[in-house]
């Protein structure tokens, strides 16, 4: 990939991000930036394009781990916290019904 | 094209349909949590792509697979158990904490790609020759450091383990901050030139300028900060993906980046505040004691709890309007029991929910709906507001800047603008608080000294445990 097709990624990426939120209740803020957040962790798969690429360099194989570990504590503590949130919300219309 | 790159590019281009679904999805109601869980299934696939792509080219060694085991275990296995563990009150400081995990994992990527540059690998993993890859790695690292550190001082300062130092507060704080600045800028583009060595100043100083910038910052402002920081953080992954020249790092980096800039925005106009001024302005209560005193209370009113308790029991209407406190004691449970009497005795209970009450949007949702009260009976501040007038009760739960008449009477104050639930309308208003201490903006709350206002002092939990007690002993909700 050129570089310049990276940056029409980018670029692309970026307006797709801002046309995605319009009108957010405020009940939602916390959770959809929780939400947002654990999507951030996708440097996971930096991390281990890292890993994968090391060839027993042992040094940099442990800062790939490293990266990889916080990432995915990100990733995972992020998607089952922004769950936990969601669960309040969704159980009580249903309840009252 | 062979096989395994055609898989990639194909499951790459889902999981960033998928991703884009879940962000959309999780800002309505409805969908939310289902939209949750689409991105998180999204990112799984993202994984399994990579892997897939890296076994049907090069193969992955078993060393490789080792570190990856103990990598994902150990991340995985801290990040669900805190996640299953923290307290629905500390949900802010806990998503700053991910954050700056994030924040850290680009940063390591970008270290590790620096200082270890890969002998005799792929055709693109030709790292220092283009100015391009330096470049990356110097945004992913500044970037990435300014998040880490920035939210590991915003959950600190969330959970009261920092406080603001008084220099933050001063002039001097921009010329420091400016100085940080200054050096990490002239680190970035000495790292540019080929220059190495500067890489370890690019890490040192932007992480003090992350430390620098969240320091001043009024609690009442950290959500936005945390969204902010939220918003760099997908920046930093953007720019991991250039390092380590993935499309899909870069799309989602970007998608996340540019809808946490909304957000952020979204936030600030539901606290009346420019992002300007949380950046810049310090926090709010600092600026009080340095401009006006704004005097002492003159027309305090105190009272007990049966009192309180009495009154309640010949009211018609009840509004209640939460807050910190309420958070703090845990008292949500409590509150249920106090407005189950109410209700029972033919008294209209609803909770007033000001946009920002609590420390992050949404939090008293969250508390309530813990208690399993009723979603109907939540209602948003303008929904409420005309509704003042004809309440016979109002009571104050551990709120205080959401309640001050200042914000709609005085101009020369900083909270005018800021729109407050109008609970001095109603004919009495009871405020349970611990003490006379301000609120978060550190403002005195003019609510106070209103003659239809009585003070019951004392800790949330307690004072509505005693209040169930007064209602057992009138007789109310025994039907």
């Amino acid at each position: 990939m050129s570089f310049i097709s990276l940056l029409w990624v980018l670029l692309l990426g970026s307006l797709l991000g801002l046309e995605l939120i319009g009108k957010v209740p405020p009940t939602l803020h916390t959770p959809l930036m929780s939400g947002a957040n654990a999507i951030s962790g996708i440097t996971m798969l930096a991390a281990l394009t890292l890993i994968v690429k090391a060839e027993g360099n042992v040094p940099l194989l442990i800062i790939g781990s490293v990266s990889l570990g916080f990432a995915l504590f990100n990733v995972v503590g992020g998607f089952f916290v922004t769950d936990r949130m969601l669960a309040m919300f969704s159980r009580k219309p249903s309840n009252k019904k | 094209m062979n096989l395994p790159v055609i898989i990639k590019f194909v499951i790459d281009l889902l999981a960033v349909l998928l991703l884009a679904l879940g962000i959309k999805g999780l800002s309505k109601v409805k969908s939310a949590r289902d939209a949750n869980r689409l991105a998180a299934f999204a990112m799984s696939l993202s994984v399994l792509g990579l892997l897939s792509y890296y076994l049907g080219t090069s193969g992955i060694a078993i060393q490789s697979w080792i570190w990856i085991i103990i990598g994902s275990i150990i991340g995985s296995l801290f990040g669900a158990i805190l996640a299953k563990k923290v307290p629905m009150t500390s949900m802010p400081e806990t998503v700053a904490l991910f954050n700056g995990c994030g924040g850290m994992s680009s940063l390591l990527v970008a270290l590790g790609v620096a200082i270890f540059p890969i002998s005799g690998g792929q055709e693109n993993f030709d790292f220092f020759k283009s100015l391009i890859n330096e470049f990356s790695i110097s945004v992913s690292i500044f970037v990435g450091a300014i998040t880490f550190t920035g939210s590991i001082v915003a959950m600190a300062k969330l959970q009261g383990w920092l406080s603001t130092p008084g220099w933050t507060q001063s002039k001097v704080r921009h010329f420091v901050n400016i100085v940080f600045a200054v050096a990490s800028l002239i680190a970035f583009f000495d790292l540019i030139n080929g220059n190495t060595s500067s890489i370890w100043l690019l890490v040192i100083v932007s992480s003090l300028l992350g430390i620098g910038v969240t320091l001043p910052i009024g609690g009442a402002d950290m959500p936005v900060v945390i969204s902010l920081l939220n918003s760099y953080s997908g920046i930093a992954a953007a720019a991991a993906g250039f390092v380590v020249d993935s499309q899909l790092l870069i799309v989602a980096g970007a998608m996340v980046g540019a809808a946490g800039l909304i957000l952020t925005q979204v936030m600030c106009k539901g606290m009346n505040r420019s992002l300007v001024s949380v950046l810049f302005g310090g926090s709010l209560s600092a600026q009080t004691t340095a401009s006006s005193g704004s005097g002492e209370y003159t027309n305090i009113t105190s009272c007990s709890v049966e009192e309180c308790a009495l009154t309640l029991e010949a009211a018609n209407k009840v509004i209640i309007v939460p807050g910190y406190g309420l958070a703090v004691a845990q008292a949500q449970h409590t509150l249920r029991e106090v407005t189950k009497k109410l209700e029972q005795n033919g008294i209209e209970v609803v909770y007033a929910i000001h946009p920002v009450a609590g420390r992050m949007p949404g939090h008293m949702n969250v508390l309530l709906a813990e208690a399993d009260v009723p979603y109907e009976q939540l209602k948003e501040m303008d929904v409420v507001n005309p509704d003042f007038p004809a309440t016979d009760v109002v009571l104050v739960l551990g709120a205080n800047d959401v309640v001050n008449p200042q914000a709609k009477n005085d101009s020369s104050s900083p909270l005018y603008g800021m729109p407050v639930l109008d609970v001095q309308e109603a004919r009495t208003v009871f405020v349970i608080k611990r003490g006379m201490s301000a609120g978060y903006s550190g403002i005195k709350n003019d609510l106070f000294d209103l003659p239809n206002t009585s003070m019951v002092f004392g800790d949330a939990k307690k004072v509505l445990n005693d209040l169930i007690g007064e209602l057992k002993d009138l007789g109310v909700g025994e039907k």
